[in-house]
Parts: C-alpha cells; structure tokens; sequence
C-alpha cells in the first residue's frame, strides 16, 4: 500500500465514523424525549456532518480521481465504508444513544487531539475546527450519562445495559494495522492503540460518577475500520442515506 | 412524583449588546443543563457571548392588575424625558 493509498484509508476512517454517527443522531430528530435534547441531538449530528465534508474532500483530493465528499457518502457500497462497528449499531432507546455518543466522544476527543499536532497542515487545520465541536459534545454526553447513570432505578438500569450492549465494540477503536503504522511513521496521526490508557480513565471516572461500573472484558467486535465486515445494520442505513441519490443518479438542488 | 423539569428563563449577551436581554424559556433538570440547552436552543447561528439562566420560580413579576397604579402616573410626566437638552455626539448611545 503507497503512503497515498493510506492517507486516503485514514482519511475515510475518520470521515465514515462522523458521516454514519451523524446519520444515526439524527433520526432521533423530531423524536428525543424533550425539545431540548431533540435540538441538542440535531446539533451535533449536523456538526459531525460538517465535520464529514471536511474529511471526506479531503480524502477524495488525496485520492485524485474526481470523487468528492458527496460522492464519496453517496455513492459507495457497504463494504467500501471504514467507520467502527460502534457507530453503526442501532440507536436503541435514549439511554444507549447517549451511551454510544459518550463512548465515542471521549476516543474522539482524544484522538482529534493527537491530529492537532499532524504533520499534515490539512489534517491539523480540520481537527482545530472539529476539536472544539467535540470537546461540546463530549461535556454534554459526559453529563448525561452521569445525570442518567446516577438517576433513577430504571434509568440506571437502562444505562447499565447500554453499557453491556455497547463495550464489544469499544476495542475496535484501539486497533492498529498497517494503514495506522504508516499514518504513526509519517507523523499523520496517532498509532491509535496508544490511546487505550488514557481512554479507560477518562471513561473510568465518568462511569464511577454515573455509578456504573466499567466492564473489564477485553472482547471487541471488529472489522469496520478496515472493512472486512460490517454488522447487518450499515447496510440499512445505506438504503436511507443514499436512497436519493440511488434513484436520481447526481440529483441536485 | 414530579416528571416535569423546572421552568428556566434564558438572558443571552449578544455579539455586540451591552447588556443581556432575555430570550425565551426552557426545561432543564439544573442550573448546569439549563445553560447547555440554552447554548443550543439560543446560540445556534452565533446570537451570544454569555448566557445566563434563572429559574423562572425565582423571578418576582409585577402584577398586570396592577397597571393602572404602576405606569399610569408616569404618563403625563413628559419634562421626564429628557430631550430638551442637546446631547452632544461624542456621549454616544444613551
């Protein structure tokens, strides 16, 4: 694999995990539990949806064959997409949406901010824009897990199974291969197994607030940042997603 | 059990306002969340530079029966306004 072939696989990893967690939050839209939340929600799906144009143009100019950001979302097939499994799972009830998002936010936070210091002024130039949307993000999903975790019985229950649910699919954050080595050498972005520590015990000490308790078992459902099997539910949002422009090929308005 | 979360009203500084003005209302379990909402309720297109929040049962308010006592006397008390003076330009905004 060229250092070209790898920076644009970088490039989609991190597009696709904002662009399919972007589209999971917003179905909740119209649908949270209160109005204030249904607006919080709708924020930050489209904040990650903006952070997707900037990471898919980017990876469709790295690549050199024309393809932009729309056509990248738009017009690829499941197998071609490199986001984790995390990101894909179903929202289920609120409790485990804002389980996921936290999850999520607090390896977002940490590894936008390795990709402050890239040695790719594009890259760098596009994590200082996100950083500050997810740092946001993170508060507020931090927040609720404890608000929820720490709540009522069946809130606490509700957010003990989001956990349980949701913890396999956490160590596929961590795992490196050869596309991440490369990214490491060329100083790109982190090796992201490095973040692990630093991970738990953010997660540790949320998770203590919210009295619950953090699972130890290592087990980690992978194969969707390098794409050799997503679970059944990509494809389903494939089919809303990108249902407009698989009817009327390059539609535009 | 009370479900309902209480009733907050929201004050936002806008880009170049002196002073905070309020804005609207919204439900919060606590002070924290309030201004969390309030930030993305109220400051979605870039309105502020603060927020402030207050519980709405903490906010005393005039009676509206009151009217006639409250504002009426202070009707016909134009030499209250004072625009017989020549303002010079550099004070600025009053």
């Amino acid at each position: 694999m060229s250092q070209n072939d790898a920076l644009f696989e970088f490039l989609c990893r991190i597009g696709d995990n904002t662009l399919v967690l972007g589209h999971r939050v917003s179905e909740w839209c119209g649908h949270s539990p209160v109005l204030e939340e249904d607006i919080a929600l709708a924020n930050t799906a489209l904040d990650l949806i903006g952070q997707t144009q900037l990471w898919l143009g980017l990876a469709g100019e790295v690549e050199g064959k024309g393809r932009d950001a729309d056509r990248l979302a738009f017009h690829r097939d499941a197998w071609d997409f490199r986001n984790v499994l995390l990101v894909e799972v179903p929202n289920g009830d609120f409790g485990r949406t804002l389980m996921r998002q936290f999850l999520f936010d607090a390896w977002h936070s940490l590894y936008l901010g390795r990709l402050l210091k890239s040695s790719d002024k594009r890259v760098a130039e596009i994590a200082e824009k996100a950083s500050k949307e997810v740092a946001y993000h993170l508060e507020r999903s931090a927040d609720t897990v404890v608000a929820l975790g720490d709540g009522t019985e069946e809130s606490h229950a509700r957010m003990a199974d989001a956990l349980a649910y949701l913890w396999p699919y956490v160590g596929e954050m961590f795992e490196g291969d050869a596309v991440d080595a490369a990214m490491a050498e060329a100083g790109i972005a982190p090796d992201p197994s490095g973040l692990r520590e630093e991970y738990d015990a953010l997660v540790g000490r949320v998770l203590a607030e919210a009295t619950l308790e953090m699972p130890e078992a290592r087990f980690a459902h992978k194969g969707g940042r390098d794409g050799r099997m997503h679970t059944e539910h990509l494809g389903h949002i494939l089919t809303q997603m990108q249902w407009l422009q698989r009817a009327y090929p390059d539609a535009s308005w | 059990m009370k479900n309902e979360w209480p009733l907050w009203e929201v004050f936002i500084r806008g880009q170049h306002g002196m002073s905070h003005r309020h804005v609207g209302s919204l439900h919060a379990p606590d002070a924290e969340m309030a201004i969390k909402n309030a930030r993305d309720v109220y400051t979605r297109r870039n309105e502020g530079v603060s927020i402030w929040v207050v519980e709405a049962r903490h906010i005393a308010a005039s009676s509206p029966s009151d009217k006639g006592p409250l504002y009426e006397p202070s009707e016909s008390k134009v030499y209250r306004h004072p625009t017989f003076f020549d303002i010079p330009e550099e004070v600025g905004a009053m």
